[in-house]
């Protein structure tokens, strides 16, 4: 027998489905700025495109734009996450989402389950150890961009949070490479939402999600 | 579901009524099956009209945002960018403005961590070679515009400095400053009426840069003719260049020829090209 089941609240499925264009956008509009001074480097390999490929994406040359474009995304960016957290704290959202010390043993077994390598499915909570992990995971990094962001706009103000990153530079580090995170983050979490089907997908945006149940 | 006792046959309730009446498997499962069913259809119905909701009201919310950003991308360009995201630049200097003290410094460092001074552009450098030849003017002062020589702005105690020198573009280098602090110049030569803002430009008038005046004052602002230890070479702006540590490189104008107070906010080459005016750090 067929049964809705409530998944998702209307208002994590709003702040989820904003943040996405607003993270886009953000992602977008930093790559310009890193752009003008493509420095880092993964596997010994310059993260630098050849400027044809910069030019055919329209996004060499735009250092200003992009800063104008990332400056005023900010401030929606940030209200949203914090908008997010503030919820999932008042309406206790935040115990599914936040892992325990079983979490970690379970994320394991996930992995494994999902490479093939575990006959065990996952057990069927709204979250497993391994969704709790990143989904926790996702928002201190979220909290990472924005202190790090500060600490690059503003270096002197705000010289103290510099420090606390390693600096200038360090700070600069750290916010690039937590973006890179962002689309590692992203690659793994739309593989995963394709493996789990349309029914996961669609809670998502409805927020039930069809559950087949033994008739009674 | 419950379960119903089953109306027993006709035919038995003419003869002997049985203590139990006999259970009709078949009639019960099929009964469950029809109420199932009939479950089913309900919750594909409603999960039909769910889906339609979602996704309608997803798609219109995600058309609104394509919308705006459209429209906020299309707005008429404004010193290089569309006019809300100049507007939001704007808003954003006012709260870092508001934020703003003259108190917090950049960091010092010891000089084993002095790096090369790196060149990244020679706008404004290309008349005036003559170092004995150059003088800074200086405008919007009580009394009258005034001419100095290198001597005269020696002549005011030096400072030393080392700080990071941080490239709008991401890089960054750390390098020691020698030269008279602003604040010690706008002391000697005051505005002539309460001014916000000091405008600078070299000395062939082919760069410039709008400063405000709380920026100017800061006390790692200075007027330097040295740089790692060494007078200024030609591409680093000799014989005097701003070193404002708590601005973005572009504001650290080479060979300034003109120091005006003033009330406008003045023009800034890069700020004409989408960049922020403010650039404060």
């Amino acid at each position: 027998m067929k049964r809705l089941e409530r998944k998702h609240p209307l208002a994590i499925r709003w702040f989820h489905w904003i943040n996405f264009p607003l993270l886009a956008l953000m992602i977008w509009s930093g790559a310009m700025i890193y752009w003008a001074s493509a420095v880092y480097r993964l596997f010994g390999l310059p993260l630098n495109p050849p400027q044809k490929v910069w030019q055919k994406l329209h996004m060499a040359y735009r250092l200003a734009d992009g800063m104008s474009i990332h400056f005023f995304i900010m401030w929606f960016f940030a209200v949203n996450g914090v908008l997010y957290v503030l919820y999932t704290v008042f309406t206790g959202e935040w115990r599914y989402l936040v892992p325990n010390r079983r979490s970690f043993i379970e994320a394991i077994q996930v992995t494994l389950h999902d490479l093939h390598l575990r006959k065990e499915a996952p057990p069927p909570r709204k979250f497993n150890g391994a969704q709790q992990i990143a989904y926790t995971a996702i928002i201190v990094m979220g909290l990472g961009s924005l202190l790090t962001g500060l600490a690059i706009y503003k270096p002197v103000q705000f010289a103290w949070l510099g420090t606390l990153f390693g600096g200038y530079q360090g700070a600069r580090f750290v916010h690039f490479w937590l973006t890179a995170g962002y689309v590692a983050f992203f690659v793994v979490h739309v593989g995963q939402v394709v493996r789990a089907g349309w029914n996961n997908f669609r809670a998502m945006v409805i927020g039930y999600e069809l559950h087949e149940v033994p008739n009674d | 579901m419950t379960e119903e006792t089953p109306v027993p046959p006709e035919s038995e309730a003419a003869g002997e009524v049985p203590l139990i009446a006999e259970v009709d498997e078949e009639a019960i499962a099929a009964a469950c099956a029809a109420a199932a069913a009939e479950n089913d259809r309900a919750v594909d119905a409603e999960l039909r009209r769910a889906t339609r909701r979602g996704f309608l009201t997803m798609g219109a919310a995600a058309a609104v945002g394509a919308g705006a950003w459209a429209f906020l991308r299309s707005r008429p360009l404004v010193s290089g960018l569309p006019k809300p995201f100049q507007s939001a630049l704007g808003v954003t200097d006012r709260v870092a403005m508001s934020y703003f003290k003259p108190t917090r410094l950049n960091p010092e460092y010891p000089p084993s961590r002095v790096t090369r001074a790196r060149v990244n552009g020679g706008l404004g450098l290309s008349a005036n070679n003559d170092p004995a030849a150059w003088r800074l003017t200086l405008q919007g002062v009580r009394g009258g515009a005034r001419v100095l020589t290198l001597d005269e702005i020696k002549s005011f105690p030096r400072r030393t400095m080392i700080t990071e020198f941080r490239c709008i573009e991401g890089w960054s280098t750390i390098n020691q400053w020698a030269g008279t602090r602003m604040s010690d110049i706008v002391a000697a030569f005051p505005p002539e009426q309460e001014s916000r803002y000091v405008a600078m430009e070299t000395s062939d008038r082919g760069y410039y840069v709008g400063l405000d005046m709380e920026s100017v004052l800061h006390p790692q602002t200075l007027l330097a003719y040295e740089l790692n230890g060494a007078p200024l070479t030609w591409q680093h702006g000799a014989p005097l260049r701003l070193a404002i540590p708590v601005k973005y490189g572009v504001k650290n104008i080479k060979r300034v020829g003109v120091i005006r107070y003033t009330n406008v906010r003045p023009a800034d080459f890069w700020a004409e090209q989408g960049y922020d005016w403010y650039l404060g750090l």
